[in-house]
């Protein structure tokens, strides 16, 4: 099972410059807050894509929910 | 019709219907906490909207995640576009942007057709999932 601690890594060396805090209560469920000088100009629809794309596949399945917040620094 | 008429139906609804939820479960009956949390929001704001059930069968949500390149439900569109899922929708709720988009989705001079006279006020917004499950 992913781990909150493996998520943020996998997000903050995908994204360039990402800063992530992320929390789980079950290792299922997540919420993640990311703030990335690459999310500047984007849409909130483009900013999510940018991390749902990190765990393609795996939404759903072992991740069941990722609640996210996207910021620009 | 192409040969995906899943995909064509999921894309004329979008046309079709200024505000529209792709979501679990019903308005009534939400099958899932995001999609119920993205009804109250909708509800709050007084917008009418479409709902479709993706549950019934597993094409929809299938053919809704390739068409929108947007992985999971709740999926709110407004005027034709992906306004986002449970989190954005609840942002922009907050902010206040979400009324600014809706209330502007509605003959906004996009390449979106308006809608049939009546669809807006439909009082069973779920005509479109049977179209959908056909």
């Amino acid at each position: 099972m992913p781990t909150a601690e493996e998520l943020k890594q996998r997000i903050e060396a995908s994204i360039p410059g990402a800063k992530a805090q992320v929390a789980s209560p079950d290792d299922v469920h997540f919420s993640a807050q990311v703030e990335s000088p690459a999310f500047a100009g984007l849409s909130r629809v483009q900013q999510h894509r940018l991390v749902y794309d990190i765990f393609a596949g795996e939404l759903g399945g072992a991740i069941h929910a990722l609640q996210l917040k996207t910021e620009v620094p | 019709m192409s040969e995906n008429p899943y995909r064509d139906a999921i894309q004329k609804a979008i046309a079709e219907n200024d505000v529209i939820l792709f979501m679990k479960g019903t308005p009534e009956a939400p099958a899932c906490g995001f999609s119920a949390r993205t009804v109250a929001t909708l509800q709050a704001l007084e917008t009418p909207f479409t709902a479709v059930d993706v549950l019934p069968d597993p094409r929809i949500r299938q053919e809704l995640s390739a068409l929108s390149n947007w992985p999971t439900i709740p999926q709110l569109f407004a005027g034709g576009e992906l306004v986002g899922g449970c989190d954005i929708v609840t942002e922009m709720y907050q902010s206040g942007e979400l009324a600014q988009v809706l209330g502007a989705a509605p003959g906004s001079g996009t390449a979106t057709p308006p809608p049939p006279a009546g669809v807006q006020a439909a009082a069973a917004p779920m005509g479109i999932e049977n179209r959908l499950g056909a």
